[in-house]
């Protein structure tokens, strides 16, 4: 442990070592804010940094330590949260220009129980505007890049929470996952991300994008790690009418339970003959290594996968042009100038406050709700969603886990997708349907391109079974030992 | 059935977003690409399928008949662009 | 030619819950500008809603208390659409599977009875206010108020049965009756828990089809959705009488000018792009909550009415100006009970004293006193009422006061007798003329009996006495 810089240390080893009183938290918390002024300047992880809140806070936590106090198991760790969370006092922008100086009335339930864990907030991280994006390039805060190659994206939308925690900036964050968006920035960061099932983490303070799809969750640096903060903000809440009155299992305990016996569904739909080979590579590499600890690769099929873009394209935007309208400019957040009538107030705040992918979603989703096209689009996605659920019903009746790639790519350029919003959609197509099917999925690193660039597997759940996963990533993690904290020194 | 720039303008009104001319070309193009691909959707049966409106199968919870108040009165008009008193301050509709 | 109006009534009823639908800021009136609101309500970003539990039951009483069909499952939706009152710029409400479906209630119009299908009810939320600024018509902005957002509203379409503004009247109020007695509105239209837009067309007698229907808002009382539905009647009546189409529109009712108006042009059309709301998971009633709700309706106004003409013979308007509070109603036979008095003569007590009752100020047992003293003669009608006005001003006991206050009625003949005499002695020219033939002059005797017992004398009786002594 000596020799480990602190930034590099899994959160498991700094919560241990303030428990232990090896280090307080107020030199965890020095070192992560002085290697984010050093570094975050070149990377654009953090939206909002909160260096004398966090440095009170670590000394709190410290007093608590002497005096025999132990909140949770983060307490005295520093980790940041995607800025799409809502927290008191703290502004909150979603890196959209409508909400840029907008201060939350209130915490986000995901806020509360991080802090009663008794975690140390660094600050807020940046994203893709309003959650929507594959890249992290569409903030109004400029692009993240990702700390592996400065040149390229570390995907989206919680890019900025992936890149913070692969830079050795935060012990671990929490993000958000509407269509792949803690998965696949985990896998391009070469770090662990996990969505939960719908209904595992309360929403309520997350700020909308598609609410039958959103679920917060953890992105760290190791399995254990994410099991930890999963297990921190996970559990039932009254003020979330679709949070589910599950009891929270031992998610750090599911970690060690090995693979013996599971049944691995392998989809022929996700393992294609156009695919990147090294991202093919790298996951068959998991694959075997999951196999000669006992487990057991069933080939499966999941039909109506081709569709779930398409359906993802309709009820992504569909919910999100209704949660995004009350940024009207009458409430909260910016407003335009000069306008000279109600509608035109509105009209131009919205039209100067998003950015274009956002428009674009609105209007899509507009479109799509609209008199006419309702059934034709809406009605038939929500149809479809029904068989893809189906399929994944069907599958899970012979197998545990199902093992995929995360992304179809390891991280791509800075600007190489921004012209054309098909192919950005393209990014998110092994992640999509877990969101649909409301199943959860988790990615952990298991290979590198040639370019040295991360590559993730993937693997997806029954509902409510997070231990499965756990189980089966902790397992992947422990065969292939890989570098989480990029070598970037800025 | 592509989209046509009418239809674009009638949706930015409905979803309140400015739009010029141009701007309303350079959508229209956008989402006519978007919207011909996810009509593949269209080659699905879907005839005796039952949607799926909400991601979790129960029923929406309750809570009591009980008040408990806010009590912060400022936090929610602290953002306010424009303001008057404790009112939210907006222009006038005016008639087009 | 000859038209018949076909009209359909949407209420809006607000619930008298204490909290609102969604959060649990407070649904009281009359709090000062924003002050009954939380982030949830004024929709701020990250919120989520979650239902009310006694809205759902007031809804479902209502269904039961008008026969409509509770859905097992409903589900919220959002209908979307812009205004500064709006905080979600969607309101939560139910499109096409509403809380229930396929009721009725039956009212009566001219001594006929007629059933009125309920289409369906629904929940919502209400919306705030928007007021506009500066009380001069150059004001540049609007100020909004977000006190009222989320008040739990309840929609009860009717089916378009109605066909004269009597019954539109007759429907609205037989409603808003059903609705107070279930104690889930206080049906106030003036005040706005109870509002009414109307959807009116006409057509030629014996047509099948329905003719163009406008919409009527803006009617905040009973009697202004008759005049409104009066004059859009004839309107269109004349509209079809000149030639000319119906457009099918929003108009809205002009108390002052006594006439409808049309907001075309005002309005844009609204594609309210519904779709069920993600955040809430569908309404599930299950059968045993159904039943055990049921177990809670009162006896509603249409069949109080009819007992209380049947049991007690009481006119039907006497029976329907009772009904209109079950407290009154209550009252009433409570009231009867104490004494077993004239229930026609109960009725009239209660009913002239029903502000009295319904402010708690009188109780039974004083009305069954008053109309038992009446009976029997031992006051009279003039000086039970001031007793009564003394009960309300002192709160005694009414015979006490009427002891105190020394209002008994004198009505035995043979106390009277001396008096009589008296007056027949004194009066001599009068009794002859009497015996003459002038019958009249028997009042004046009777004032004069009553002015030498200082009006305490039971007039009847006096009468009686005189009739008999004078021949």
């Amino acid at each position: 442990m000596a020799d480990i810089p602190v930034h590099e240390w899994t959160l498991l080893t700094a919560a241990k070592a303030v428990r232990d009183k090896k280090i307080s938290s107020r030199e965890l918390t020095r070192a992560l804010l002085s290697r984010i002024e050093r570094i975050n300047p070149k990377i654009n992880a953090y939206v909002t940094v909160l260096p004398e809140a966090a440095m009170r806070e670590a000394e709190a936590r410290d007093e608590e330590i002497a005096r025999g106090i132990v909140r949770g198991p983060l307490h005295g760790v520093p980790v940041a949260i995607k800025d799409i969370f809502c927290t008191k006092g703290i502004r909150t922008t979603c890196a959209s220009r409508i909400l840029k100086d907008f201060d939350p009335p209130y915490d986000a339930t995901v806020v509360e129980r991080i802090r009663a864990a008794g975690a140390v907030l660094l600050g807020k991280q940046n994203m893709d505007e309003f959650a929507m994006g594959s890249s992290t390039e569409t903030s109004c805060f400029g692009p993240v890049l990702n700390p592996w190659a400065t040149d390229r994206i570390p995907g989206g939308s919680s890019g900025g929470t992936a890149a913070a925690v692969a830079a050795g900036t935060c012990f671990a964050g929490v993000g958000t996952d509407t269509g792949g968006s803690i998965r696949q920035p985990a896998s391009l960061c070469g770090v662990v991300g996990m969505k939960p099932t719908y209904g595992r983490v309360s929403r309520y303070g997350m700020i909308a994008f598609a609410s039958s799809l959103d679920q917060g969750g953890p992105i760290a640096r190791t399995v254990p790690d994410a099991a930890v903060v999963l297990a921190a903000i996970a559990g039932y809440d009254r003020r979330d009418s679709t949070s589910v009155d599950i009891p929270v299992p031992d998610y750090v305990a599911a970690t060690g339970r090995g693979v013996k016996g599971m049944r691995v569904g392998l989809p022929r739909e996700y393992f294609t003959e156009g695919q990147d080979a090294s991202v093919k590579a790298a996951v068959t590499k998991a694959l075997t290594s999951l196999i000669s600890l006992g487990a057991e690769g069933v080939e499966i099929s999941l039909p109506h996968t081709g569709y779930a873009l398409s359906t993802y394209y309709i009820i992504a935007p569909a919910e999100a042009s209704s949660n995004l309208a009350r940024y009207d400019g009458v409430r909260y957040g910016y407003r335009a100038d000069g306008a000279k009538g109600l509608i035109e107030m509105m009209s131009r705040t919205r039209a100067e406050g998003f950015g274009e992918e956002v428009k674009r979603r609105v209007m899509i989703g507009t479109y799509a709700l609209s008199a006419g096209y309702y059934d034709a689009y809406y009605g038939k996605a929500q149809k479809v969603r029904t068989l893809l659920r189906r399929d994944f019903n069907e599958a899970f009746a012979r197998v545990d886990v199902i093992l995929t790639p995360t992304a179809p790519t390891p991280a791509f350029r800075l600007g190489e997708k921004v012209d054309d919003p098909l192919t950005m959609y393209l990014s998110d197509i092994y992640t999509i349907p877990a969101n649909l099917a409301g199943i959860p999925g988790i990615s952990v690193p298991c290979g590198m391109s040639p370019d040295g660039l991360p590559i993730g597997a993937q693997l997806l759940g029954k509902h409510f079974d997070e231990e499965s996963l756990l189980a089966a990533a902790a397992a992947i993690e422990r065969e292939i030992p890989l570098r989480r904290v990029a070598p970037f020194e800025g | 059935m592509a989209i046509t720039r009418e239809e674009v303008l009638h949706v930015a009104r409905l979803a309140r977003l400015s739009m010029s001319p141009a701007e309303a070309d350079k959508m229209r193009e956008q989402l006519d690409n978007i919207l011909a691909y996810i009509r593949q959707l269209d080659r699905l049966d879907t005839t005796d399928v039952v949607p799926t409106s909400h991601a979790v199968e129960m029923g929406t919870p309750f809570r009591d008949d009980s008040v408990h108040p806010f009590e912060e009165k400022e936090e929610i008009l602290k953002n306010a662009p424009d303001r008057e008193g404790d009112f939210f301050r907006v222009p006038r509709i005016i008639e087009d | 030619m000859e038209f018949e109006a076909v009209i359909g009534l949407e209420v809006h009823a607000q619930l008298a819950t204490e909290s609102k639908i969604f959060c649990a800021c407070s649904a009281a009136f009359g709090a000062p500008p924003n002050e009954n609101t939380c982030p949830v309500c004024t929709g701020m970003p990250g919120v989520l809603p979650v239902l009310n539990r006694r809205v759902v039951e007031f809804a479902i009483r209502t269904a039961l208390a008008t026969s409509c069909k509770v859905r097992e499952k409903s589900v919220l939706a959002r209908k979307n659409y812009f205004y500064p009152d709006l905080p979600k710029a969607y309101q939560i409400s139910q499109y096409e599977m509403p809380l229930a479906v396929s009721g009725h209630i039956d009212i009566e119009v001219e001594g006929e009875t007629r059933r009125i299908g309920i289409t369906r009810i629904h929940l919502e939320e209400d919306a705030g206010k928007l007021v506009h600024a500066g009380a001069f018509a150059g004001a540049q902005t609007s100020l909004a108020d977000l006190n009222r957002c989320s008040v739990p509203l309840m929609e009860i379409v009717s089916e378009p049965d109605m066909r004269t503004p009597e019954e539109g009247g007759a429907y609205l109020r037989h409603l808003r009756d059903i609705l107070v007695y279930l104690e889930v509105c206080d049906g106030n239209m003036e005040e706005g828990s109870f509002r009414c837009d109307a959807n009116v067309s006409v057509r030629p007698k014996g047509q099948k089809e329905f003719g163009i229907r406008a919409e009527l808002k803006n009617m905040n009382s009973f009697r202004n959705v008759e005049k409104a539905l009066e004059y859009e009647i004839r309107r269109q009546i004349e509209v079809n009488l000149d030639g000319g189409t119906i457009v099918q529109e929003t108009r809205l009712w002009d108390a002052d000018a006594g006439v409808t108006v049309s907001m075309r042009g005002k309005e844009e059309a609204h594609d309210y792009r519904y779709f069920p709301d993600p955040d809430l998971l569908p309404i599930h009633v299950d059968r045993a909550w159904v039943e055990e709700l049921g177990k809670t309706i009162p006896e509603l106004p249409g069949e109080k009415v009819a007992r209380l003409v049947s049991r007690y013979g009481i006119p039907r308007y006497d029976a329907e100006l009772l009904s209109s509070s079950r407290r009154l109603a209550d009252f009433f036979e409570a009231s009867v009970a104490a004494f077993g008095g004239n229930p026609k003569v109960t009725a009239n007590e209660c009913i002239q004293w029903k502000d009295a009752v319904a402010a708690g100020k009188l109780s039974p047992e004083t009305i069954a006193h008053v109309v038992e003293d009446r009976e029997t003669g031992k006051v009279s009608a003039t000086a039970s009422r001031k007793l009564v006005e003394l009960v309300i001003e002192t709160g005694k006991p009414v015979r006490q006061l009427r002891d105190e206050k020394g209002l008994t009625q004198v009505s035995d003949a043979g106390a009277l007798e001396a008096i009589v005499d008296k007056v027949i002695a004194s009066n001599p020219k009068e009794v002859e003329s009497y015996r003459g033939g002038k019958a009249g002059l028997l009042s004046f005797f009777v004032g004069q009996v009553m002015k030498e017992t200082r009006g305490k004398a039971n007039p009847k009786v006096v009468q009686e006495v005189l009739k008999a002594k004078l021949g």
